[in-house]
């Protein structure tokens, strides 16, 4: 599925220059549901991370 | 050679005895050529008065966001537009993370909430929490939970917590400008209270909130003053929607100084690599650290960010013949 909404800064995946953004992801969870812009309820433990979008569900850190 | 580091040579390696903050200062104002000297003294400092083992710790967020503080580098605070929302981890997920943690070979597990102080909800989740980790991992159990009462500090004692964090954040002149909803000096009483309780403390900082060198010079004397179990070293990590979003990162060289420096400081102390580390230092300055004073490391992620695989920093240790420190030699 194409993102809509870049899941780090927020904004519109297609518009602007998100290789910050995904340079920076590469040390942070996801913050925002690229399907709706929602921000998510994110779980960091020591070796992975959960995301919950309200909506759109639950991503993992493995997959 | 620089007069300071002889200085270092006699009065730290040799006795034992830290630099003050004039000293300090001038080896946070040493010529680049001369860093690696630093961090040889340093690190020599570090094995006579330490020894060559690493403690290894995991961290996890039991509370997360929503926090009332304006700590300016926090992405936590309640009082920001940063994207972190509040969360709390249940009991099976906080017994996860310790498991998690021990895998590593871990020693240390530290437990943190974003509050101002703990309320009695949270209080509850960490009577329960402790307890449920104590009962199915082999494991210490650190806390960092803000500011307490006396009572709260019993309490904690009485759950088997061994060592209580609460950063100083950064130095006593400094900290107005980075926290205005409480002071440097209550956190100095919490400290106070903790290390009058028997637990161990655990008091550090972050560098590149704006600090000058001379004030990164006066929190390394005060933390020297308060002589913490553990001091965990933080860099800067840049957080979009708080204060200081927008403040370079710490550079490499000067982050190496500081290494230097508070080892020099401080030669008994943890000195624990914590957040930031990867984006100031990256690989190579993660190995010039541990070589340049540093004995003790956070594994695999922090509270709100990501951190190095813990493989990678467990072969790192390895290659560097770095052993570490068993569960054994805590207790």
């Amino acid at each position: 599925m194409t993102a809509v909404w870049c899941d780090r800064c927020g904004e519109r995946a297609a518009e602007g220059d998100h290789t910050a953004c995904a340079a920076a992801r590469r040390l942070e969870p996801p913050r925002y549901c690229p399907s709706c812009r929602r921000r998510m309820k994110v779980q960091v433990l020591p070796a992975g991370w959960s995301a919950t979008c309200v909506e759109h569900g639950t991503v993992r850190s493995d997959g | 050679m620089p007069e300071i580091l002889d200085l270092a040579r006699t009065q730290v390696l040799e006795h034992g005895i830290g630099l003050d903050e004039a000293g300090v200062a001038a080896v946070l104002r040493l010529p680049d050529e001369h860093v690696p000297d630093a961090l040889q003294i340093a690190h020599e400092v570090r094995m006579r008065w330490c020894g060559p083992e690493v403690e290894v710790e995991g961290i996890v967020s039991l509370k997360t966001g929503g926090c009332p503080e304006d700590c300016h580098f926090c992405s936590q605070s309640g009082l920001f537009t940063s994207p972190v929302r509040s969360v709390w981890l249940d009991i099976p997920s906080l017994v996860e993370a310790a498991k998690q943690t021990a895998a590593t070979g871990a020693t240390e597990f530290c437990i943190v909430a974003a509050v101002r102080g703990p309320d009695e909800r949270l209080m509850k989740q960490m009577r329960e929490g402790v307890a449920a980790i104590r009962a199915e991992v082999d494991i210490q159990v650190a806390a960092s939970l803000g500011m307490l009462s006396q009572a709260q500090v019993d309490e904690l004692v009485e759950m088997g917590v061994h060592r209580y964090n609460h950063n100083l954040e950064t130095s006593r002149s400094y900290f107005p400008n980075v926290v205005t909803t409480h002071s440097w000096e209550e956190r100095w009483d919490t400290l106070r209270m903790v290390r009058d309780s028997g637990m161990e403390v655990c008091c550090g900082g972050i560098l590149g909130l704006g600090e000058t060198v001379e004030q990164r010079a006066e929190f390394a004397a005060q933390l020297a003053e308060l002589d913490p179990h553990e001091v965990p070293l933080n860099f800067l990590n840049p957080r979009p929607g708080t204060p200081l979003g927008d403040r370079p990162v710490v550079e490499g060289k000067d982050a190496l100084r500081a290494i230097a420096a508070f080892r020099l400081a401080m030669p008994r102390t943890i000195l624990r690599y914590a957040g930031g580390r990867e984006i100031t230092l990256g690989d190579l300055g993660t190995r010039d650290g541990l070589l340049g004073g540093i004995n003790a490391v956070i594994v695999g992620n922090y509270l709100t960010t990501l951190g190095r695989p813990a493989s990678a920093d467990l072969a790192l240790l390895d290659d560097l013949k770095m052993p570490v420190k068993a569960l054994s030699a805590t207790l």
